[in-house]
């Protein structure tokens, strides 16, 4: 929930940072005023960050190791009252779950929304940035217009979707039909295939699945926009120019000049919408309800938490969801990681 | 790129590369077309769904099922009362909206004035002061923020249960300060990083302790920082639906607006057009909200985003 205004805040320490204080400390002072300035400075931090600490332990750090320990447990809805921190470990959850009927094919399908989902976003993104790079008049505008889906609230945006996309009254299906030429109304949102032909080869296209990709898209591509427009002021005209003057083309400028320079920020938005993405539950709860081969994990573990009400196995699930997320990303922090600081 | 022709006309007239000249030609051209087509599919992909949803608003069902393909709306069909009925409460027939609203705003700007509380504080100490454990606080924000909340959305809603707290918004108004509080002391801390200590130490010298010098020399300073915070949290707050559906359902009169849009979404009974005019209500305080900060949010948005 908190993807609206974190993102962008931590990428890290603005450039212009100052010194850190430790140093400063650490530069002033003679040895034993230092020490009684550094218990008092530790005092006065401790208790300023004190309520924040508790209420993220509280409400963050305590559930999560409960939900460690729920996931050992068997734990169903009904019997929920005498339910502790403590009871029979077991891994009967884990065992379950990894083979019960659906679980792969959710994790596959999570993994082919957040893959496709977060290039198609950061693709349109760049196209977006670089389309709206030079100033014109209106420009401002139509910055702004693009970010709309961005800061909309989820639950009117999917609504709106479904309701174009519905197949008695929906915008999209009129036009299809009557426009274009369709031979029956696309339920978009709750057919898992339809048969389609292109360039004469005939394919099953997984229709409800490209569709909540295609929503991710265009919910979140504003965001890669945001941050890659912010990149691009920040590329020096200079090389620009001098490439032009020896006669580069304007795929050949971007290829060599703009592209090695937007690479860390696209490292940086893919590891953040990625991460995103593949935790999304409202998007895909809110336009198919996970119906129709579009069930992602953190939709399965919502309706094995309330439809079934086996606690333990939601947790194991969006325990396992979890790890594979940190395995990812650390894989990828590996493989990037050192690129990027360099860059 | 569709303003470069005339700098590249002497090139052209030198005569070399004639092969270059004509690719470079042919591609600024072509660019120069397809700018203002990709420009426009932008634009009009990223808001031709809300103008769908105004529009939707302000018709009745039958005009809607007569003709689903209308992209404008005549004088004729030009029906507000959609709205009357979303926010009219149930027991007159409405939706009641106008409750959802306020149980909205309620639990937006509780979260709003508690978070700041929580996070100035601790943004200024994490930035400012060396205390024991500052490096490893920093790194538990980073890994919160990145937990999936679904994760913890299971924990919390069998606590909630057991503790009878479900359907109450201040159970709900906890779990999202202990959302964003992370995020906020993120930004703001990025913020108090930019002021000169320098004037912290002249306070200081001046005789204000500590909390005198945060109240009158830090404070006043972050300002803007802590307005755009706020407008954030406000717009999560607002947004937010995972939390509210797990604990808010089953009471209907503590619904927030995402919530109750979602439940009556389900439903048969309630016209769709009337939901729009629904939808319309949770998202235009958003979409105003951020036209008139859209220079401070922004702003706030790409903090920080330089580096890459």
């Amino acid at each position: 929930m908190t993807q609206l205004a974190g993102g962008p805040g931590r990428m890290g320490p603005a450039p212009n940072l100052p010194p850190e204080p430790e140093k400063l400390v650490g530069a002033s002072g003679k040895r034993g005023k230092r020490g009684f300035r550094s218990k008092e400075e530790n005092r006065a931090g401790l208790t300023l960050i004190s309520p924040t600490l508790i209420i993220i332990t509280v409400a963050v750090v305590l559930p999560i190791l409960w939900a460690v320990s729920l996931a050992f447990q068997r734990v169903r809805l009904i019997n929920i009252r005498g339910t502790g921190f403590f009871g029979e470990y077991t891994l009967a959850n884990f065992v379950n779950v990894i083979t019960s009927d659906g679980f792969l094919d959710a994790l596959w399908t999570t993994l082919l929304y957040s893959v496709l989902g977060t290039a198609l976003a950061i693709g349109i993104g760049l196209i977006a940035a670089l389309a709206l790079q030079k100033p014109f008049r209106g420009r401002g505008l139509i910055r702004a217009a693009l970010l709309i889906p961005y800061v909309a609230p989820v639950v009117a945006a999917t609504f709106v979707w479904s309701t174009m996309l519905n197949p008695q009254f929906g915008v999209v299906n009129w036009f299809g039909t009557e426009v274009f030429g369709w031979e029956e109304p696309v339920a978009f949102l709750s057919d898992r295939s339809v048969p389609a032909s292109i360039f004469g080869w005939q394919v099953e296209l997984p229709i409800a699945l490209i569709t909540v990709i295609l929503f991710e898209a265009w919910r979140s591509f504003p965001f890669a926009f945001l941050f890659l427009t912010a990149r691009l002021q920040a590329v020096p005209d200079v090389l620009d120019e001098a490439a032009r003057i020896d006669g580069a083309t304007p795929t050949q400028r971007f290829r060599h000049i703009l592209l090695p320079q937007l690479l860390p920020t696209i490292a940086v938005l893919s590891v953040l919408r990625f991460i995103w993405t593949f935790n999304n539950f409202d998007d895909i709860y809110l336009l198919t309800g996970g119906g129709a081969g579009t069930e992602v994990v953190s939709v399965r573990v919502f309706n094995y938490l309330t439809a079934r009400g086996d606690i333990g196995a939601a947790s194991a699930q969006a325990l396992v969801l979890a790890v594979i997320l940190a395995v990812l990303v650390t894989i990828y922090l590996k493989l990037f990681g050192r690129q990027e600081e360099q860059a | 790129m569709s303003t470069t022709t005339s700098t590249r006309a002497p090139n052209r007239a030198a005569g070399g590369q004639a092969k270059g000249v004509g690719r470079d030609g042919f591609e600024n051209t072509l660019f120069a077309i397809l700018k203002p087509i990709v420009i426009t599919l932008l634009v009009l992909v990223a808001v031709v769904p809300f103008y769908y949803m105004v529009l939707l608003s302000f018709r009745s069902l039958d005009s809607l099922l007569r003709n689903p393909g209308a992209l404008w709306i005549t004088p004729a069909e030009f029906d507000p009362s959609t709205y009357l009925n979303v926010l009219a409460p149930v027991s007159e027939g409405g939706q009641g909206f106008a409750n959802f609203m306020r149980n909205s705003l309620l639990v937006a700007l509780g979260t709003v004035a508690l978070s700041l509380l929580v996070a100035i504080p601790g943004a200024y100490a994490v930035s400012r002061l060396a205390f024991f454990g500052r490096r490893q606080v920093s790194g538990l924000f980073l890994a919160v923020y990145f937990f999936p909340s679904i994760l913890l959305a299971v924990p919390l809603f069998v606590f909630f249960t057991q503790i009878g707290l479900r359907g109450s918004l201040v159970g709900l108004l906890i779990v999202y300060v202990s959302q964003v509080v992370a995020v906020s002391i993120y930004t703001l801390r990025n913020y108090f990083a930019t002021i000169p200590v320098s004037l912290e130490e002249a306070a200081a010298i001046d005789g204000a302790g500590r909390l005198q010098t945060m109240w009158r020399v830090s404070l006043p300073l972050a300002m803007p920082a802590i307005v755009s915070n706020g407008l954030f949290i406000f717009m999560i707050a607002w947004n937010e639906f995972l939390f509210a559906l797990l604990f808010l359902v089953e009471r209907r009169e503590a619904w927030t607006v995402s919530l109750g849009l979602s439940q009556l979404g389900g439903s048969i009974e309630v016209p769709t057009t009337v939901l729009m005019a629904g939808s319309v209500i949770l998202t235009l305080p958003i979409i105003l909200l951020f036209f008139a900060s859209e220079r401070l949010l922004v702003g706030g948005l790409t903090a920080g985003a330089e580096k890459g």
